[in-house]
């Protein structure tokens, strides 16, 4: 097993060096950095003295290699927007999008386990019928659509909730309910298709047999059995939910990463997508080994091999 | 993502709170759709973040933007010497926001260290001309140009503001950006850079200059990506002004009880750039490019889906400007004649050329452009990209026109728009001989007449060759509560410290 994940960890870094290349070179083909950083204002002598300054002409290699070489003392830069350490920033915005992220996790799996919980043990009912269309909603709702609505209703028509910032519990209200509510679908219907599958098994049966109580069956028996692949699922819903929040954070006005990330971009602040990029993968490998682990931990078989 | 729902979805559901709560504390809350990142003035480069800087420093004078005078600043008095050289007196007790106070020393220092290239000045043109600065007496900076440059005192306002040297040289361009400090009316006390910028009115403010006598106590300023968000701020009493509101929810917005929607004209403009240098272009001949000002309707597109207050030119300059003359040869929208000339030009089959801009919100101009010119037998392909895409491409000519907008810097004379476009540059398309030659003359001249003749020949000479399709002039609409009094100055920079609630 430390083998195996070792292993696992050594690709993934690799990995994650190879997309962290291919971000430096992309960004110099949507344009030139120089005058993204020099801004729309500037004429083609700015652009000039920048790419100067930042070394904008060396080679591509020799611009990635010489970045790599500050990482690996620890330096991630300053941010060429912000002019202050990437690492404040990216911590501060990182800390935002996580917490919304946490919420809204927590969020869809209150409500979509249980959801999908009844409707695998009652499939074809009424409340399955009832589960299934909030599902299709949610997977078809625009969430910038779902954002406004919200505020609407919430801000302006009834003004009980902030429709911006981040204050109060009162502001997480919305952006989560808006984040979560999207990955609620992916989650129920996992959820459904794996109750429905464990309950057909023997060894529920064979619970059943023994008289055990169907709360007893339902929960610690098959959705235990149909966690699995949800642990997985989740822990990508959340990867997502890190690095595509940007409708969210833009609607309601969060300074999270994922914003950061899309504005960076555009403005080819070139050491804050790195260091987003590097982040955001490093993320994804702690995610996806962290949900190997509990898989391991609710699945005695996964622990043998 | 700039949608119109919660404008059109108002009309139904409009129960709007005014900001009385703002009003009653004297604060004032603010909200820009751009990023605002830091408040280094040498080194920021959007208009958001300008705008804000202008709250924290001074400048050694300032416009008066009624009479277009330049009056003092931190300096209390100025001299010209001669071309190149002028004396500045510089102010007594004035304060720095941590307790220093100004002297010439600052002055020196900072003129001499943004002015120089590898200091990295965003915007090289606002310091570029700074040959050097010295002090002559204890309280007199003397600053000396490279060469007669007209627009000094235009670029000393508002442009070159004066840093606290002994802070700056301990914390650096760094600690600036996390910790700024200036002479301004308002000092910074708390920022989270790309989201919220809080300011506190500055009680050792000096009495004298054009920024005193502020009358708000805490200004707030946050950064709201969508413009939804901000209606629905401004309208539950979140927000006290927003500004850049597009024309189509302009009504809606001013109808809303509390709320207000002002309109101001301002410097810049909108223009189309054709490249003749591009090889086998057209657009070489002028009979084509002339073509393309008689067939693109102006009038109908800013009606339709510009705003009415935006007013339409045929100079490649803004009226507003200094040397800007509007005698020039005006295209009028004349379908029949444009095909006449393409014909006369041996492009009567007509031809197919493409077209680069980054400014999103105007993709239905441009796509009205192309309709116009699809009309006489020319085949606009319209390419929407980032500013860095747009201007990369257009600048290595490999694209006929561009389609964009110019603020000038706020700087009223036509030196900040038709030199930094006609004089033979990295941003001159045209390059043509007889232009470069006017303009390169104009730029290093400091007889305001002389100049503005030259400029006036040159934009003759624009106009008649048809470099550009000059289209309209902007008017910023701003929205805010209804008891606050706040305008946009003509230079697109908002002067909050004059801001009062009624």
């Amino acid at each position: 097993m430390l083998n195996y994940a070792l292993r696992r960890i050594f690709m993934a870094c690799l990995l994650a060096l190879f997309v962290s290349f291919l971000t430096y070179a992309l960004i110099f083909t949507a344009g030139d950095p120089a005058a993204a950083i020099a801004g729309s204002a500037s004429t083609a002598a700015d652009a000039e003295n920048i790419r100067q300054i930042y070394g904008f002409d060396d080679p591509l290699i020799v611009q990635y290699l010489r970045w790599v070489g500050n990482v690996l003392q620890g330096d991630l830069g300053n941010s060429l927007y912000f002019r202050q350490p990437v690492s404040e920033i990216i911590l501060s915005r990182f800390a935002v999008t996580a917490q919304v992220g946490i919420f809204a996790l927590i969020f869809a799996m209150l409500i979509a386990v249980p959801l999908g919980v009844a409707a695998g043990r009652w499939p074809n009912s009424l409340i399955d019928r009832g589960a299934l269309f909030i599902a299709v909603v949610g997977q078809a709702v625009p969430s910038f659509w779902f954002a406004l609505l919200l505020i609407i209703v919430f801000s302006i028509t009834f003004p009980i909730l902030p429709s911006s910032g981040l204050g109060t519990w009162r502001h997480y209200v919305l952006p989560v309910l808006v984040l979560g509510y999207f990955s609620m679908p992916a989650i129920m219907r996992l959820t459904r298709s794996g109750m429905i599958s464990a309950l057909e098994t023997d060894y529920i049966r064979t619970a059943r047999a023994m008289g055990l109580s169907e709360r007893r069956v339902l929960f610690d028996y098959a959705l235990r059995n149909a966690a699995l692949p949800l642990i997985s699922l989740s822990s990508a819903q959340f990867g997502f939910m890190l690095a595509g929040s940007v409708v969210v954070e833009s609607v309601f006005a969060i300074p999270g990463a994922g914003r950061l990330a899309w504005e960076s971009i555009g403005r080819a602040d070139l050491p804050t997508v790195q260091a987003l990029v590097l982040c955001f993968s490093l993320f994804y490998v702690l995610l996806t080994l962290l949900a190997d682990m509990l898989n391991a931990a609710l699945d005695p078989r996964m622990r043998m091999k | 993502m700039q949608m119109k729902w919660i404008s059109s979805l108002l009309a139904v559901t409009a129960v709007a709170t005014p900001a009385f709560a703002d009003k009653a504390s004297n604060s004032f809350n603010g909200a820009f759709g751009n990023d605002v990142a830091m408040l280094d003035n040498y080194m920021a480069t959007g208009r958001e973040e300008l705008v804000l800087a202008r709250l924290l420093y001074d400048g050694l004078v300032s416009k008066n933007h009624e009479t277009g005078e330049f009056v003092p600043e931190l300096a209390s008095s100025y001299e010209m010497v001669s071309d190149t050289e002028i004396d500045f007196v510089i102010r007594d007790g004035v304060k720095f926001h941590n307790g220093d106070t100004l002297t010439a020393d600052d002055v020196v220092y900072t003129l001499n260290t943004v002015s120089k290239p590898e200091y990295g000045a965003r915007y090289q043109i606002a310091v570029n001309w700074i040959e050097k600065a010295e002090k002559l007496e204890d309280n007199t900076v003397r600053l000396t140009m490279k060469e007669p440059y007209p627009m000094a005192l235009e670029m000393l306002a508002g442009n070159v503001p004066i840093y606290p040297a002994k802070y700056y040289q301990e914390v650096g361009p760094e600690g600036m950006s996390v910790k700024p400090v200036g002479t301004g009316p308002y000092q910074l006390v708390s920022q989270t850079p790309g989201a919220e910028f809080t300011f506190e009115k500055f009680d050792d403010y000096y009495s004298g200059g054009q920024k005193a006598n502020a009358q708000i106590e805490t200004l707030n300023f946050r950064i709201l990506p969508e413009q939804n968000t901000q209606y629905a701020e401004l309208l539950s009493g979140g927000l006290d002004w927003i500004w850049r509101v597009p024309e189509d929810d302009v009504g809606r917005l001013d109808s809303q009880p509390g709320v207000k929607v002002e309109s101001a004209p301002v410097m810049r403009f909108a223009y189309l750039a054709m490249n003749p240098q591009r090889p086998d272009t057209p657009l070489a001949d002028p009979r084509v490019r002339q073509a393309i000002n008689h067939a693109v309707n102006k009038t109908a597109i800013r009606d339709a889906l510009v705003g009415a207050n935006y007013a339409l030119i045929d100079t490649a300059c803004n009226p507003l400007q200094y040397g800007c003359t509007t005698d020039v040869t005006a295209y009028e929208y004349d379908p029949e004649k444009a095909r006449a000339l393409l014909e006369e030009a041996g492009y009567g089959d007509g031809f197919d050329i493409s077209l680069v801009m980054s400014d999103a919100s105007a993709q239905t101009q441009a796509q009205a452009i192309a309709a116009d010119l699809g009309k006489v037998g020319i085949n606009l392909e319209v390419n929407m990209l980032t500013y860095a895409a747009a201007s990369d491409q257009w600048r290595n000519n490999q694209r006929d026109m561009e389609f964009t907008n110019w603020g000038s810097y706020g700087i009223g004379d036509v030196g900040m728009s038709v030199a930094g476009f006609f004089s033979g540059t990295g941003d001159d398309v045209a390059q043509d001989p007889d232009v470069i030659k006017l303009v390169t003359e104009a730029t290093s001249i400091v007889d305001q007449e002389r100049r503005a003749e030259l400029y006036a020949e040159a934009l003759k000479l624009i106009a008649e060759r048809a470099y550009w399709v000059p289209l309209w002039t902007f008017a910023m609409n701003t929205a805010m509560a209804e008891d606050l009094s706040l305008s946009v100055s003509p230079d697109e920079f908002v002067p909050f410290w004059d801001a009062t609630w009624n």
